[in-house]
């Protein structure tokens, strides 16, 4: 009896070492699952989700003080991924931070652009060029579509421009040709 | 012959139908009214419009430049006037309209000072050049730039040049018939590449199924005053494939992921042979080519075809019957449906296949994969199909990939032998564009990432150096006031006091002085007209405002 | 539809029928040497395989016809009557098709979806629920007094109403079984052989039986219906396990013609083992797959609990089949071969 205890106590030591040691040893900097998350975020910096930015939208995931369904750029898909990823069961899109829209750039209306720089000063990752009293323009490669622009803008001379399929963006659909249920 | 062939893994052998085309004499086809010539005939970036509508063109003329090194130019096709620049429907399985530029032709075909090219006196780089520039890209299907194909790089010496006339692919004879009559220029073509390569072993593969053709490239090159060997080689499809009839030949295979030049090793098509001969010996730009016709038509031919010729002209040239279901381009393993018979001819053009029920029913509805593995079995990259198939209908491209999804050449073996009917080429460009479209946005949103935390950094750093320069200001103000203490006091601030109410003052006179304003007793056409304007912008704020419809699926 | 726009003329339907009428020569010798009641097993358990067939596609809300034009049920269903006992009882044989098709394919997801056999899984639930029903073996005729009829087969199936003293005048244990008692009863393998069961390699009738599998099976091969890897792996396997046995102690252990001669090996190595649903897929993955089946035959059939082990043996490599393909993945074509690396998993 006193052996089987003596035993046991002996096994707790060691396995409580190895695991305190091997805790030290193989501690991860930084916050390795905010990153993960922060990969799956669409970049968009629009704000919708309540966070200024994607990155702090990922970090307050990870502290569990915000939900995965509240990035309307990233779609089902991303809630998807999120939920994988977090090991929970996905869920709808709260429609209180917006709907999906299909993918658009900004596009600034030259004629009326009065080079007032507010745009500029909004765009969370620098997409827009121009100075003051100078046309600005959008850098249609960088823009994100985060329609962050549009509110400070005062006279109105944006717009966002739905991303066309052209040759080279076209995909090749999914084939449907299985035999289906018949409904 | 005495070479050792090799064979390659897997293949089919579908009935090939050559006899149908290749037995009649080659015409050209008559010029049409309309040329609709594509600015995006090769792989790589599109060329540049140089003329303007309304611009009279010569046959041969530049009108499309190349732009950058992976490009290649195109030319007007014959005489006339460009009537359009823009999106027309180009040969293309999407049906999408690409820029394209239209001349109307005048019917007198004249053609445009041009001169042979004395190519063993130019520097290689320029030769490349002025290849680029007369729009050489390769013939059997892939149009890659002949330039960059025929620059073997300082690391990469490619001693052996294979000459693919192999045309596996049933119902096509264009190469066919284009080295039964033109065996000559053909090689001609050869000993161009040959100089600009430095290769030192040249091989000539064509299958065995079309000995014409071998008796009239053996007789071509033993004119030769070097040594071309034309090997025959066995007819199974896809043997006429680059990789396949590298290891037939050679037995070497070309890795993974790389370049046949990588094991020096280059190809070109026929086709692209006898262009180049065009081009350098004539100063010609590749403006037409062989297209075989052929399939539901009543004479299956080959026509010499100006680039733009819509290719229902050709159809009716060859006789269309009743009961065509479509046209496809290209052969029926890896052809693609034509989305209009109004679709321009382009350089990819080999084959225009007329479709009908009795030659090509409709494909049987699809069961489910029964893992019977004659895919495997056929596939010429030794890939496992029907794996690949699983992975790609669950949407798990991640595995796809590690089961060489990418190895795939799309040759269609799989579909052909499937019991089960699966189309499983879809399966695997569906999931091969789904790979390329998220590594896509991966790489966007990777960008879009760095960017914002740099400008996060940035304005960081401009409010840490404002904060700074504040303070150092704030500093030097009080150092000055320490060392001179007469300079602020009571009557100073009097003195800014009456400043500012003396600035006040100003603002309020000019104020009075610019109130009469233009909008004033303004007649009422005017006002309407400014109020109109007005309902205008707000109504277009409205829409900006508005939400976008979600895009319909199609 | 994108191409390729022409297709090689076979089809599943195809497949399957050609697989059905590899088995007419073995159906035939089955007839003509243990007499007409595996005609009553094949007709009832297709019957009742196509009516469970139909029900599950349509409780799954699947189109009948082409589901059931495949004939992959009917495959089943004969597969597995051709392993019951000729004289098994009607019930055996309904219960076992219905567990097949049911559970062992529909549960699974259908044609094409099942990890396991279904004739085997039908097979395996009734050996281990009914072992004494699935003893009913017709002698070979050459050995009955009184061969049954038709007719008075059917009464057996049907009724079971044949007085016992007659049922045992044409029942028979099966060369394996003998075997299995006999050296239960401390006989040796050569005093045992002297039974008359057995015959030149197998039992008398059985050995022909399992040669008229075999040719079925060989006519698939050369129709390249099945691939040479898993008959040839199966057969070797048993031959190298059963010969290595018997070289250590003839006494103990049958001789290797005696194990390959029995009719399930050969109905299991072409017909059974050879299944593409549940079976290995790549051409290593084939040879491991057979050779295991092979091993695992003998090794059941030696220490088992049960007399005949090829049911078992398929459906544990059934079990194996994802890893084996995992790890016997064919070099890609200019895919330099894998060195120390973990395959795709």
């Amino acid at each position: 009896m006193l052996t089987a205890i003596w035993v046991m106590v002996a096994i707790a030591v060691v396995i409580g070492l190895v695991l305190g040691w091997s805790a030290i040893r193989f501690k991860v900097e930084g916050n390795p699952l905010a990153e993960k998350i922060d990969a799956i975020l669409p970049q968009t910096q629009c704000g919708q989700c309540g966070f200024p930015g994607c990155r702090p939208y990922a970090e307050a995931i990870a502290r569990g003080e915000a939900d995965i369904n509240q990035c309307p750029p990233g779609g089902e898909e991303g809630v998807k991924k999120l939920a994988e990823l977090l090991g929970v069961e996905p869920k709808a899109l709260d429609e209180s931070h917006g709907t999906p829209k299909p993918k658009s750039v900004a596009f600034i209306d030259e004629n009326t652009c009065i080079g007032c720089t507010l745009c500029i000063q909004a765009c969370p990752v620098d997409a827009i060029s121009g100075a003051a009293k100078q046309m600005h323009t959008i850098i249609a490669a960088e823009c994100t579509g985060c329609e962050l622009c549009l509110p400070p803008c005062p006279v109105d001379c944006i717009t966002m421009v739905p991303i066309a399929e052209d040759l080279p963006h076209w995909k090749w659909k999914a084939p449907v040709v299985m035999l289906k249920k018949v409904s | 012959m005495s070479r050792t062939l090799f064979s390659f893994k897997g293949g089919v052998h579908p009935p090939g139908h050559k006899a149908e085309s290749n037995t009649r004499p080659v015409h050209a086809a008559p010029l049409p009214k309309k040329l609709v010539i594509p600015l995006r005939q090769h792989i790589g970036t599109p060329a540049k419009p140089v003329v303007e509508v309304g611009e009279r063109v010569l046959k041969g003329q530049l009108i499309g430049a190349a732009d950058g090194y992976i490009s290649a130019a195109v030319h007007a096709s014959s005489s006339g006037v460009v009537s359009a620049i823009g999106p027309a429907v180009v040969p293309h399985a999407s049906g999408l309209p690409d820029e394209c530029i239209t001349i109307e032709t005048d019917g007198r075909d004249e053609w445009i000072a041009h001169a042979p090219l004395d190519y063993r006196t130019m520097t290689p780089a320029d030769l490349r050049l002025r290849l680029r520039d007369l729009g050489l890209a390769g013939l059997g299907g892939a149009v890659f730039p002949s330039a960059v194909k025929l620059d073997p790089g300082a690391t990469h010496p490619c001693p052996t040049l294979i000459v693919n006339g192999g045309e596996c692919e049933p119902w096509i004879t264009c190469d066919d018939v284009l080295m039964r009559t033109h065996a000559d220029d053909i090689l001609q073509g050869v000993a161009v590449m040959r100089h600009l390569l430095g290769s030192t072993e040249i091989l000539v593969g064509i299958e065995d199924n079309k000995p014409e053709a071998l008796d009239s490239m053996r007789s071509a090159a033993a004119k030769l005053d070097f040594a071309v060997e034309v090997v025959a080689v066995p007819a199974i499809y896809p043997g006429g494939g680059a990789k396949q009839l590298i290891e037939t030949l050679t037995g070497k295979q070309v890795p993974s992921g790389k370049l046949s030049t990588d094991i020096g090793i280059q190809v070109f098509n026929v086709g692209t042979a006898h262009a180049l001969a065009r081009a350098v010996h004539h100063g010609e730009p590749l403006i037409s080519r062989l297209v075989t016709v052929t399939g539901h038509v009543l004479r299956p031919q080959n026509v010499e075809v100006l680039i733009g010729t819509p290719m229902h002209a050709l159809i009716t040239l060859a006789g269309d019957r009743e009961g065509t279901t479509g046209v496809l381009m290209g052969g029926p393993m890896m052809g693609m449906p034509m989305p209009d018979p109004e679709v321009p001819v382009v350089k990819a053009t080999n084959c225009i296949l007329v479709q009908s029920n009795e030659l090509f029913p409709p494909l049987p509805k699809a069961l489910p994969c029964i893992r019977c593995t004659r895919c495997a079995d056929a596939c010429p990259a030794v890939l496992q199909p029907q794996e690949l198939f699983r992975f790609a209908k669950a949407g798990d491209f991640g595995r796809a990939q590690e089961y060489s999804l990418f190895d795939c050449i799309e040759c269609g073996c799989c579909s052909y032998v499937c019991p089960s009917h699966i189309p499983l080429v879809d399966f695997y460009r569906y999931a091969k564009s789904e790979i390329w479209a998220r590594e896509k946005e991966k790489r966007a949103s990777d960008l879009a990432r760095e960017r914002h935390e740099f400008r996060q950094f940035r304005l960081e750093r401009e409010k840490k150096e404002k904060a700074e320069k504040l303070a150092a200001k704030a500093q030097a103000k009080r150092a000055e006031l320490a060392a001179d203490p007469s300079a602020s006091g009571a009557p100073d601030a009097d003195a800014k006091k009456a400043l500012i109410a003396a600035a006040l003052a100003r603002a309020q006179a000019k104020k009075a002085g610019v109130e009469p304003k233009n909008v004033d007793h303004l007649p009422p056409d005017k006002q309407h007209e400014i109020e109109e304007i007005e309902a205008r912008r707000a109504k277009i704020r409205a829409l900006a405002r508005q939400p976008l419809e979600p895009e319909e699926n199609p | 539809m994108p191409a390729p726009f022409v297709l090689d003329r076979s089809s599943v339907t195809q497949v399957m029928a050609w697989v059905l009428a590899a088995l007419l020569p073995g159906i035939a010798a089955s007839v003509w040497l243990f007499g007409p009641g595996i005609l009553i097993t094949l007709s009832l358990a297709t019957a009742t395989a196509l009516a469970a067939e139909a029900a599950m596609l349509k409780a799954r809300g699947y189109p009948a016809k082409p589901f059931l034009t495949d004939l992959s049920a009917i495959v089943t269903a004969w597969l597995l009557a051709l392993s019951l006992p000729t004289l098994a009882p009607w019930w055996l044989i309904v219960t076992g098709t219905l567990f097949a098709i049911v559970v062992a394919k529909h549960l699974y997801g259908g044609l094409g979806q099942n990890i396991f056999n279904p004739a085997m899984v039908g097979y395996a639930v009734l050996i281990v629920s009914f072992p004494v029903q699935m003893t009913q073996w017709a002698g070979p005729l050459s050995l009955t007094a009184t061969p049954l009829t038709l007719a008075q087969s059917a009464s057996v199936i049907f009724g079971g109403d044949l007085p016992k003293a007659m049922l045992d005048a044409v029942t028979m244990a099966t060369p394996l079984d003998a075997l299995r008692t006999g050296l239960l009863q401390q006989y040796t393998v050569d005093e045992i052989m002297t039974q008359p069961i057995f015959g030149h390699y197998g039992g008398i009738g059985f050995e022909w039986l399992a040669g008229a599998f075999l040719l079925g099976g060989l006519a698939l091969w050369a129709l390249r219906i099945i691939s040479w890897q898993v008959p040839l792996a199966f057969l070797a396997g048993i031959w190298l396990a059963a010969g290595f046995l018997h070289f250590f102690d003839a006494g103990r252990f049958g001789a290797p013609w005696f194990h390959l001669f029995a009719p399930s090996v050969m109905l299991g190595a072409f017909f059974i083992a050879t299944d593409p649903v549940s079976g290995a897929t790549t051409p290593r993955g084939k040879l491991i797959f057979g050779f295991g089946a092979g091993l695992l035959t003998i090794v059941i059939r030696t220490w088992g609990g049960y007399p005949d082990g090829v049911a078992f043996a398929i459906l544990l490599m059934n079990l194996a089949v994802p890893l084996i393909d995992a790890w016997t993945q064919p070099r890609v074509y200019g895919v330099a071969p894998r060195r120390g690396k973990e395959p795709p998993a």
